[in-house]
């Protein structure tokens, strides 16, 4: 098991004709998962390296069956990518874009919660990996295998040095799952948290989060009331100075609120380990399912 | 992006929002000139980011043309907390019969709008929160609906506002929301909020953050940055498309992703050092691009060491390499490097390091040994 995306993924990308949308839509496939079409309006009835292009995500999803979309194109489309395919009916949108305006995350991710068809991860995020599996966006799979670690992260780098430290000690992943650095993410901790404890491949959870919003304050309460697995956190930016937005459009403490230091009080004084630097995380992690095993 | 007040209010006043009518000046004889069209009495303020502007004595009523020119003379090149004035609003005088506060904000946790109203206005806010949380009234708006008049009438019983002026200050409140939705802004903040004698609603201050992602839509507020308040580093790297955030340190430090970037900061403050930036290169960098970085970080002359750390995804050792190696030979850098490289391409990038067997250039195996190594070397050369 593992959760979001595995073999029964159905891959269309949106933007798959642009050059990076064609570069990971192939890598992605390379990699296993099943990429059955990409739209481009405009481009319908052409193909990327064989796979199939459509003017729009009704005729991917009706021809194709895709069930999980890809949001590669520019900021200023991807609000309108995203409705659309929600609108054809994909169950999963992971929107790597990054730069989309804050007021057109607001009315996507409202929108998605009335309509309570699809669940949205991203924008500004590096997709999911479910290593052995599929993999959904930019991460790079070589340095991930499977495993029985859930990761869930608000950085896509600050992921891959955790997964790396942790694959050296020997351990795998069972999803590693990018939610983005921006202020509205269509999916937060607390709904990947509530994946990942249903998910019986996982036994252990990382959760990576950084400076700005309460995101990892509301997961703290969230893993006290239903997470039993246990849960070892980082966040980053303990160091940062307020008001100044530190690369992510999320990532700005604001007066007192959404430092560092208060995220890693919260998620301790609910029982949550967080580490100091991300090597520390891993080796936390490690000696928890050292002493589980 | 933080508009000056003057600026958010001629923003205002393009929604319909009452504002005093003023001119901008960055000159003592503009500023006099100003003061003459508008009348006297008027107001000579003081145009920087910052609160406080009032108490430290940054805005000034001038009752005739020698007062003007005595407290546009005073406060153009003022220090306020750090900031100094480069440009002043001149408006006109207001008679005040109430002061009320009002805001929309974009509220991240709730997703959704939050429209905020009270009497208590024309002083600091978050005081007012603290110690009588309940003389703010608050509501939430679900931004597929929009702004409706109900919204406005009850905020405005909410909050006890004189019952003469329920109508217009909820009208203001529309009126506000439009302006936060129209213009992309994240926050737009009016304190004071004014009733005049005669019962009219005007914004007397205009505080607007808008969003950098949605400028796209708005060439015209892309224009108005402030460009006085910007450092000149911050601006450099800008304009190569380097995210940069300069602090006080002495480590310079360049990675690559927000997220590591700012763990590499803690990470080489943990170990004992003060980073002097935050430096994100970006997903894919290319050579040049880190080239162009390192330019930036040492143009910084308070760095004494620098720290790449690299977990290539996008990103390719090589190319981190290679444009390590360009710097050195375009800039001919004398302080100390230290070099994490991980991921895509490590092992090549290490190799090309190796080879090309720079001055003054440590290669790390892991993040903290990197970062207790550029710590020792900072303070080594301080």
């Amino acid at each position: 098991m593992s959760i979001l995306v595995d073999e029964n993924t159905k891959l269309c990308v949106s933007g798959i004709t642009g050059r990076e949308g064609t570069f990971h839509s192939l890598r992605n496939r390379d990699y296993g998962t099943q990429v059955v079409s990409g739209v481009t309006p405009g481009k319908g009835g052409q193909d990327v390296d064989g796979v199939p292009v459509f003017d729009t995500f009704h005729d991917a999803v009706a021809q194709t069956g895709a069930n999980t979309a890809m949001i590669f194109v520019p900021p200023r489309f991807a609000a309108d990518s995203i409705l659309e395919a929600e609108d054809a009916g994909i169950e999963l949108i992971v929107a790597i874009t990054e730069g989309i305006p804050a007021h057109d995350e607001l009315r996507v991710y409202n929108a998605l919660k009335n309509h309570g068809r699809a669940r949205l991860v991203g924008p500004n995020c590096p997709g999911i990996l479910s290593p052995g599996k599929a993999n959904v966006g930019i991460i790079p799979a070589a340095f991930f295998k499977q495993g029985n670690v859930g990761v869930v992260s608000r950085s896509g780098t600050l992921t891959y040095q955790i997964g790396n430290v942790l694959a050296q000690q020997g351990f795998g992943n069972s999803t590693i799952v990018g939610i983005g650095g921006d202020p509205v993410p269509g999916s937060d901790f607390i709904d990947i948290l509530g994946l990942f404890q249903e998910d019986p491949e996982t036994e252990l959870i990382v959760m990576c989060g950084e400076i700005g919003g309460d995101a990892e304050e509301r997961a703290a309460e969230y893993v006290a009331e239903h997470v039993t697995k246990p849960v070892v956190a980082y966040i980053a930016g303990f160091t940062a100075p307020p008001g100044k937005t530190m690369g992510h459009a999320g990532a700005i403490v604001s007066g007192s609120k959404g430092t560092a230091a208060a995220k890693a009080e919260a998620l301790e004084a609910r029982g949550v380990r967080v580490g100091r630097t991300p090597t520390q995380v891993a080796e936390v992690a490690v000696s928890l399912l050292g002493a589980a095993a | 992006m933080d508009l000056l007040e003057y600026q958010g209010k001629q923003l205002f006043a393009r929604h319909g929002v009452p504002v005093p009518s003023g001119k901008p000046a960055r000159s003592v004889d503009d500023a006099v000139a100003a003061a003459d069209e508008i009348g006297y009495p008027c107001v000579v303020k003081a145009q920087v980011q910052i609160g406080g502007r009032g108490k430290a004595g940054g805005i000034k009523v001038a009752h005739n043309q020698d007062e003007a020119r005595q407290h546009a003379e005073a406060i153009l090149g003022m220090d306020i907390r750090g900031l100094t004035v480069h440009e002043l609003w001149i408006e006109g005088a207001s008679d005040i019969a109430a002061e009320y506060y009002a805001s929309v904000i974009f509220d991240r946790s709730a997703k959704a709008p939050l429209v905020m109203l009270s009497t208590k206005g024309g002083m600091d806010i978050e005081q007012v929160a603290d110690e009588d949380p309940d003389a703010i009234a608050r509501l939430h708006v679900d931004p597929l609906v929009g702004f409706q008049d109900f919204h406005g009438r009850r905020l405005a019983f909410e909050a006890g506002v004189d019952g003469d002026v329920v109508r217009p200050v909820g009208a203001m409140l529309a009126k506000l929301y439009d302006a936060f939705i129209a213009e992309d802004a994240t926050l737009v903040e009016v304190n004071p909020m004014i009733i005049t004698p005669d019962r009219d609603v005007k914004a007397l201050d205009a505080k607007v953050t808008l969003d950098d992602n949605a400028m796209y839509r708005h060439p015209d507020n892309a224009e108005l940055r402030d460009l006085s308040a910007e450092d000149p580093q911050e601006r450099m790297a800008k304009e190569r498309g380097l995210t940069y955030v300069k602090l006080d340190g002495d480590i310079g430090i360049l990675g690559n992703g927000a997220g590591l970037v700012m763990s590499t900061l803690d990470v080489v403050a943990q170990a004992g050092g003060q980073p002097a930036n935050f430096l994100d290169a970006g997903g894919g960098s290319k050579a040049e691009a880190i080239t162009s970085a390192v330019e930036v970080i040492l143009s910084n002359d308070k760095v004494k060491a620098v720290l790449f750390n690299i977990f290539g995804g996008i990103t390719r050792g090589d190319e981190v390499a290679k444009g390590l190696i360009e710097a050195f030979d375009q800039i001919k850098p004398t302080v100390p490097f230290v070099v994490r490289l991980d991921g895509t391409n490590d092992e090549e990038g290490r190799r090309l390091l190796a080879e090309a067997n720079l001055p003054n250039v440590v290669t790390e195996a892991t993040m903290d040994g990197a970062a207790e190594k550029v710590v020792e070397l900072a303070k080594a050369a301080a």
